[in-house]
């Protein structure tokens, strides 16, 4: 169960090697959190985050994951829940993409939105109703600036995100006084892996920052969560700029 | 239908209570949960909800005054229990009354005042239920002298898991389990109490104002025995030498001798006068009771008080209930909700008591009407709170950064120091302190294991804190 803090006792990361996900979970370890599922694709990477985890006290296990077979997640997650409660999911999974070279491949573009769309819509959905039943709990869905509004450089994966973004929000509504809490993480540039080599954008932040702010956005019960904060105010002003200026911005 | 040590069966369609699916919270108005919230009206409809509770279970409710989850049950049943409200009989003669669990104690001051009677304990609201005042046993500013609720229980009537209704006696392993048990070994539905004669509705009240934390305890210690009931505010803002400064109120029933001749009062001296302000908006923004509020809120409230007063006449709802006052003054702490801390160390652990005192007078916590009290003689159940020593009680805006890990530093403190929190008031202890502060915890356990082996009866403090 959550205490009055919003921190969890178990969680499930569904995209269990990422940055962000990780860097909250050893936060989230630090406070209350005991049981932790990391959910992915079998890799090294998958069990050297389990084991690390491991070291700092919590009881970690992994679970063959994969957000581009919908098919598996029901059986999945359903094996995850069938062991207890939890408190909270991550959902964390997603890919950058090239842009360039994606434009060029439809079908590295389709994997992008597959990934983080489609497999988020089902994996979003099986978990949500998992929670549902257990009456409490909460969805973090980790979403991103670049779906508020698409931008000509990453418009393949502003557009995936603007469409998890959406789905999430709705999904939030749709549980709102069941006890289950969707919230959306709208994080901007994050220095990772992901964005490694990439020229930096304003506001650039960190795994760590973000993880701070789901902490206190489990605090608040917060719906949207933007870090940085700022960005709340810079993404407002730039969802209103007209077509033709935005399309200029050097963004 | 027979409800006594039968199990209960051939239910017809008619008796299914009502149940609405809705999100629930303690008092704290934290970590809401959703359940389905079962009313039952009769006892069979009781048993109904039990029996049909399903997978994730269920648990009794009563006011909702548990600050906590302890009410609470995700995705399982919450049986609120306020419909099973009757007072059955009241003995006038020998001072017990026979009701339903689900009737509150403010009903049984208007009900018994007039007869000269009064409740054994009553905590600091009168809007909790008999149910729920055995089920967290309660204690009042009367521990020191009365011990806590359940010692004045003569029975209880259990609905158990097994769907038969038990005659519960003090002095068993089930009523020792149940009294204090959160509402884990079953439903209670009646109970017998004890009742304190009174010979009027009013208080005779002492009020004095203690400089510090030394100067308060001392006084408590010194002249406690000499009244019924004592209670000190203590202003955890204070800082430097004004630390832990309090305004003691101490007192005991006014006797007809003492209500001035030819007055109201002295007409009809066991009428029950309570008021009530208009209720507490539900939009209170987050952060209106900061540390300059609060802090003006502490000094005025102690500049008030009069340094000494001996003999003042005060209603019983002004003297225990001053918060009932203000219908859902919870809401003042806006949509974040609060969190009430409150523990027990033990007499000689005086030290630890003042270094959590300065600790949180340190952290400028906004704490107002924070509350200590010297326990008396602990009661026998195993997870009761009180024990002999001294309790401190604050409230503190849950949005306050930092809080969790600060009342874990005090929980280490408690814990350290051979005290415990207060299960009924809990909303964020570490489960692993748990063991060590309820050492009959592992009794309690196999009781239930034995008495619920398919666990029926859970609450959402029982799965936070795996009771």
């Amino acid at each position: 169960m959550k205490d009055a803090f919003g921190l969890p006792q178990s969680l499930l990361v569904l995209g269990g090697t990422s940055e962000i996900a990780l860097a909250t979970v050893r936060r989230l370890v630090a406070r209350r959190t005991r049981t932790v599922w990391l959910a992915g694709r079998p890799s090294p990477g998958l069990d050297t985050a389990a084991e690390q985890l491991r070291g700092l006290g919590a009881e970690v296990r992994t679970v063959a994951f994969d957000a581009l077979d919908p098919e598996s997640h029901e059986a999945a997650l359903g094996k995850v829940f069938a062991e207890g409660d939890i408190d909270l999911v991550l959902l964390a999974f997603g890919i950058l993409g090239d842009q360039a070279h994606d434009e060029r491949e439809p079908l590295n573009a389709v994997r992008v939105a597959q990934t983080n769309y489609t497999g988020a819509v089902s994996a979003g959905l099986v978990a949500a109703r998992s929670l549902q039943a257990q009456g409490h709990g909460s969805l973090v869905v980790l979403s991103s600036v670049a779906g508020e509004r698409a931008r000509r450089a990453n418009f393949i994966y502003g557009s995936s995100k603007a469409g998890l973004d959406a789905f999430a929000q709705g999904l939030g509504d749709a549980l709102h006084g069941t006890g289950v809490h969707v919230m959306v993480v709208r994080p901007g540039f994050v220095r990772s892996r992901m964005t490694e080599g990439m020229a930096e954008a304003p506001l650039a932040t960190t795994p760590e920052a973000v993880a701070t702010a789901i902490e206190l956005g489990l605090r608040r019960r917060s719906e949207t969560v933007w870090v940085p904060g700022a960005l709340r105010v810079v993404m407002s002003a730039l969802r209103h700029l007209p077509r033709t200026v935005f399309r200029r911005l050097p963004v | 239908m027979e409800r006594r040590g039968d199990t209960v069966t051939a239910m017809s369609a008619d008796t299914v209570p009502d149940a609405d699916w809705s999100t629930v919270t303690g008092w704290g108005r934290t970590a809401p949960t959703g359940a389905l919230v079962v009313r039952p009206r009769t006892y069979e409809e009781a048993a109904v909800a039990v029996r049909d509770c399903g997978a994730r279970g269920g648990i009794a409710r009563g006011l909702g005054r548990a600050y906590g989850d302890a009410a609470q049950n995700a995705g399982g049943a919450v049986l609120d229990m306020t419909a099973l409200d009757r007072v059955h009989a009241v003995d006038a003669a020998g001072g017990t009354v026979l009701c339903d669990a689900g009737v509150s104690l403010h009903r049984l001051m208007e009900v018994l005042l007039p007869l000269g009677w009064f409740v054994p304990v009553t905590p600091g609201t009168r809007y909790v239920t008999v149910g729920g005042a055995i089920g967290a046993d309660i204690h009042g500013k009367n521990h020191h002298v009365s011990g806590s609720f359940t010692r004045h229980v003569l029975s209880l009537e259990l609905l158990t898991a097994d769907g038969r209704v038990r005659t519960v006696a003090p002095g068993t392993p089930l009523f020792e389990a149940t009294a204090g048990g959160m509402g884990l070994t079953g439903v209670i539905l009646t109970a017998t109490l004890r009742l304190q004669p009174v010979e009027t509705a009013l208080m005779s009240v002492d009020t004095e104002r203690a400089g510090d934390l030394d100067d308060l305890m001392a006084r408590l210690t010194a002249t406690d025995h000499r009244y019924r009931y004592s209670v000190a505010w203590i202003d955890l803002l204070a800082r430097g030498r004004a630390t832990g400064r309090a305004v003691l109120t101490r007192g005991d029933h006014a006797p007809l001798d003492a209500l001035p001749a030819r007055s109201r009062v002295r007409r009809s001296p066991l009428a029950f006068r309570t008021s009530r302000l208009p209720a507490a908006p539900d939009l209170v923004p987050d952060g209106l009771l900061g540390r300059t509020t609060v802090g003006l809120f502490n000094e005025v409230w102690y500049r008030k008080a009069p340094r000494c007063s001996r003999g003042r006449l005060q209603r019983i709802s002004t003297f225990f209930h001053p918060l009932d006052g203000v219908p859902h003054w919870n809401r003042v702490y806006g949509r974040g909700g609060f969190v009430q801390y409150q523990f027990v160390v033990g007499h000689g652990r005086e030290e630890a008591l003042r270094r959590i005192v300065r600790r949180i007078s340190a952290r400028r916590c906004p704490s107002f009407l924070a509350v200590l009290k010297r326990f008396g003689e602990a009661d026998p159940g195993w997870l009761s709170f009180p024990v002999p020593g001294w309790t401190l009680a604050l409230d503190i805006p849950a949005g306050l950064p930092g809080l969790g890990a600060f009342l874990d530093e005090l929980d280490e403190e408690v814990a350290d120091a051979g005290g415990r929190v207060y299960l009924a008031k809990d909303s964020r202890l570490r489960p692993e302190l748990l063991a060590a502060m309820y050492p009959r915890l592992d009794d309690f356990r196999a009781l239930r294991a034995e008495l619920d082996p398919r666990g029926v009866f859970v609450s959402d403090l029982a799965r936070r804190l795996a009771l």
